[in-house]
């Protein structure tokens, strides 16, 4: 059903529409266009003199094992992230989807943490893992733990995917729970009566019926360990230490804010514009047309 | 095969509200229970009472001489088509009805006879590989039959299974779930606000309203004899007219009614004469509508105060309207004046609060 509305006059369509068009063309279309004429170009390292170089700035990154180590790097840990966000929020949903006294309580509570900004995320579990101030690390030192994420490469990647994931569990809350309070409760019942155990239950008729919702936040997981991790990141260990939590948002401003090297981070930019382009894609393809099962 | 007992079954809310207060029925091996009654009557709470979807508060529940009320849906052997048929989307109709049976850890050879013979029995056989969202209304109802039927549990409970359905199936549908049932000899207890779906399918009919039983017993004991004025108007379509007895001189002329205080008649029961059987009672009536259904047709006529005095005779009752049913399609015209007549043996006597019938 297509919705039309008839304008007497021809412009004010236009006029109507141009606000929206002028912020997109401004902030998006603009400096998207400046990113990709920006990746032809080689400046020198004063900024006195700008090249066409056509391709050169993204056959330098794709012979440099360093971006090459930031790819793989930032596929696992949005693999990492999304993985472990997504179950766990999971988890809180089926159990505040049971009907208990004070589920409203909680749910709001569960829902805070999505409010709070990434780079205050980031502040808060730095101070609370913090090598020598952490609460938390003095118990994982008790444990015979050698916990330093100043330090050691992995513990650092570990607490990024940690307060990344942690952040991002209550927006897969909701939808999960939106989720599973739209599965009719027959049907559940129906495989309670076909003697199915609670467990069973669950894997063979609850996490299908979720699969177009898990599927919807797979993508927007992604996206998010993607682009928004980027305050975490920069408020825990700025990439550190060495490049081992360097993803490659990061690495965009690290080489071009800090580097000085505009032309590969520009590069870089388009990259992930191009990365964005194909998972929004993905989602149109697949969520939007309401692939169920 | 089982019987199902009830015994003074009660069901509380934590909030205080009491949905069923105290309900007794008895179903024998391979009888078809039907519990009929307003919406929101308790017939669906008791319903799930029985499967295990709801906990008993009071009393006990029997299935085949086991009491059930700590025991898991999944071990009472039951059942359930649902009135939204509550199929698993996601899997073929195949699956939907092999489901209980794997979680059950039946051979898969087995499953196969079975899931087969029960689609070819309900003519789903060619429909096996297709998913509920691929079928029609009618072929959903019957997938959540054919899952209830290779199960062969003890007992089948229906929760008002053909009201999604439109008419013309629903009849075909009720036809065939009495005739299944009837083939399989599996004890029913089916829940429904049909009373033409309860008389049709009920070896026992329980009417209920406001979390009791009205009455329990023989669907045309029931039609023949309600005991209550809310069952009387409950069963039957067009409903009894019940009409309050409003002087003392008319209970008196109504032979051995003592107590009654509301005349019941069924539409069915009047014939439109000029003449009075002796002790019955005849109302003058202005036809005020007609209804022609092609077999039977409905009269629907009113008493006005000012014809009581010339047409009300033995039986002088209150204005109001009343429901003559005349068989074929000859029927007076509307605003026309006639004389309905009821013999004696057809009426219907009630205590004056409509709670206890005191004849005939």
């Amino acid at each position: 059903m297509q919705k039309q509305a008839i304008f007497q006059s021809k412009l004010l369509p236009y006029a109507l529409v141009a606000p929206q068009l002028a912020i997109v063309l401004i902030f998006f279309y603009w400096p998207a266009a400046q990113a990709v004429i920006q990746s032809f170009l080689l400046q020198d390292a004063f900024g006195l003199s700008t090249s066409f170089v056509w391709f050169e700035n993204y056959l330098e990154l794709f012979k440099d094992p360093a971006y090459f180590a930031a790819i793989v790097r930032t596929f696992a840990f949005s693999f990492a992230i999304a993985v472990s966000s997504l179950s766990f929020a999971l988890l809180l949903a089926v159990m505040a989807d049971k009907p208990l006294r004070g589920s409203t309580l909680y749910r709001t509570l569960l829902i805070w943490p999505y409010a709070v900004a990434p780079p205050v995320v980031g502040v808060l579990w730095v101070f609370m893992l913090h090598p020598s101030l952490g609460v938390l690390s003095r118990y994982l030192r008790a444990m015979g733990v050698d916990w330093n994420p100043l330090l050691d490469g992995d513990q650092a990647a570990a607490l990024i995917i940690l307060a990344a994931a942690w952040k991002q569990i209550s927006y897969n809350f909701l939808f999960f729970l939106a989720g599973l309070q739209s599965i009719p409760k027959s049907v559940i019942e129906a495989a309670a009566i076909d003697g199915a155990r609670p467990m069973r239950r669950f894997w063979t008729v609850i996490f299908p019926l979720l699969s177009p919702t898990i599927f919807f936040l797979l993508v927007i997981n992604i996206v998010y360990a993607f682009f928004d991790t980027f305050g975490i990141i920069d408020t825990m260990t700025r990439g550190g230490p060495g490049k081992a939590t360097e993803t490659l948002v990061y690495k965009v401003y690290t080489d071009g804010l800090l580097g000085g090297n505009l032309g590969s981070s520009a590069a870089q930019s388009v990259i992930l514009m191009v990365i964005v382009v194909v998972l929004t894609g993905i989602q149109f393809r697949f969520v939007e047309r309401k692939v169920t099962y | 095969m089982a019987n199902v007992t009830l015994r003074s079954v009660r069901k509380t809310y934590p909030g205080g509200f009491e949905a069923i207060k105290g309900v007794d029925v008895d179903v024998g091996d391979g009888q078809f229970c039907v519990l009929v009654g307003p919406s929101g009557c308790g017939k669906s709470t008791l319903l799930r009472m029985v499967a295990g979807l709801e906990t008993i508060t009071g009393g006990e529940i029997d299935i085949g001489g086991r009491v059930v009320n700590q025991v898991e849906p999944a071990d009472r052997d039951i059942a359930m088509v649902f009135q939204n048929y509550a199929l698993y989307p996601h899997m073929s109709v195949y699956n939907n009805m092999a489901y209980g049976l794997r979680n059950r850890g039946m051979a898969e050879a087995e499953i196969r006879t079975r899931v087969e013979e029960a689609a070819r029995v309900l003519e789903l056989s060619p429909m096996l590989e297709r998913k509920p969202r691929q079928l029609s209304g009618g072929q959903r109802q019957r997938v959540a039959m054919g899952r209830a039927i290779v199960r062969q549990p003890k007992v089948f409970l229906f929760d008002e299974p053909l009201s999604n359905l439109d008419a013309k199936l629903r009849i075909a549908m009720r036809v065939e779930i009495r005739k299944l049932q009837r083939r399989l000899n599996t004890t029913s207890i089916y829940v429904t606000h049909d009373q033409l779906e309860a008389m049709t399918l009920a070896d026992i009919l329980v009417v209920m309203n406001g979390g009791q039983v009205e009455q329990i017993g023989n669907p045309l004991d029931i039609y023949q004899k309600p005991a209550t004025t809310f069952v009387a108007s409950f069963i039957g379509a067009p409903p009894m007219n019940l009409m309050p007895l409003r002087s003392d001189e008319l209970t008196s002329q109504i032979a051995g009614a003592d107590g009654a205080g509301i005349v019941g008649i069924r539409p069915e029961d009047f014939v439109i004469t000029g003449e009075t059987a002796s002790g019955g009672v005849a109302l003058g009536l202005t036809v005020e509508a007609i209804e022609h259904v092609g077999a039977e047709t409905f009269v629907y006529g009113s008493r006005r105060r000012e014809e009581q005095g010339v047409a009300a005779n033995p039986g002088e009752l209150p204005p109001g309207e009343v429901i003559v049913r005349v068989p074929g399609t000859t029927g007076p015209a509307i605003g026309e004046r006639i004389r309905a007549v009821a013999p004696r043996d057809k009426l219907h006597l009630f205590t004056a609060d409509g709670r206890k019938r005191v004849g005939p």
